[in-house]
């Protein structure tokens, strides 16, 4: 094995409206217990993915636990680069201001709070993904 | 199912002894749970569940360890916020122990 120790790149990439399928609930449940690992995580919020980032959701009537609070922790466990892909928010008629404020506070900054959302193009989003070393889609 | 009696009611519980349905809960639960682990609750224990109750409510996860320990400094001092504390608070682990006591799921990454 090549770089024990080592750190590196994982995106998990976020496909999916939150309800419906389990998808959106298992992949946040393995960023966090990724977290343990010391890796560089980021997420990526693509296509109905941005879904789950939409602030104001209720689960009400549909049996299934609204867990999107649970985005919010994603800054106490060291993970603040929350990629949003500007074309699938306007696709869907949305903005940044239809999203969760999701923030976390810069160790290296005074612990200033900062917000963990990067709206990035599909184009720039290409790039980032290009620099991961594990991708994980779903 | 396992259950445990807290106030006249048999109330269910998982293998590990953690609540089944978080609904159940009621502090007496905590002081069940307790004197099964033989551990005497004092304000300083009450401190740490409350503030895993409220991380549940706002988060709605049980935090990691690591995620608890810097949260806890943060709320409660340096002093309350370190793991040498924190375990002599619950010897068990202060994610999984305290977690159960305060009706909480395992934590997240907990195996």
């Amino acid at each position: 094995m090549d770089g024990e120790g080592q750190t590196k790149k994982f995106m998990f990439v976020n496909r999916k409206v939150p309800y419906g399928t389990v998808y959106a609930l298992e992949s946040l449940e393995v960023v966090l217990i990724s977290a343990a690992f010391d890796q560089d995580v980021s997420l990526a919020f693509v296509d109905d993915g941005v879904y789950q980032l939409k602030n104001g959701q209720s689960t009400d009537g549909i049996g299934m636990k609204n867990f999107s609070p649970t985005y919010k922790a994603l800054g106490d466990y060291d993970i603040n680069k929350l990629y949003v892909e500007k074309e699938s928010l306007e696709e869907r008629g949305l903005s940044l201001d239809d999203l969760m404020e999701l923030t976390y506070e810069d160790e290296d900054d005074d612990w200033a709070e900062k917000t963990s959302i990067i709206l990035v193009s599909r184009e720039e989003l290409a790039e980032v993904m290009d620099q991961q070393d594990v991708l994980i889609s779903s | 199912m396992a259950t445990i009696s807290v106030e006249g009611k048999d109330i269910e519980v998982d293998e590990e002894g953690y609540l089944v349905t978080l609904a159940d809960w009621v502090p007496e639960v905590a002081k069940v749970m307790s004197e099964i682990d033989e551990i005497e609750l004092t304000d300083e224990h009450w401190d740490i569940l409350n503030f895993l109750r409220e991380y549940y409510e706002e988060y709605q996860i049980a935090p990691a360890v690591r995620v608890l320990t810097k949260a806890v400094a943060k709320k409660l001092g340096k002093d309350k916020g370190n793991s040498k504390y924190l375990y002599q608070l619950f010897p068990y682990g202060p994610g999984k122990q305290a977690c159960k006591f305060a009706g909480l799921p395992k934590p997240t990454g907990c195996v």
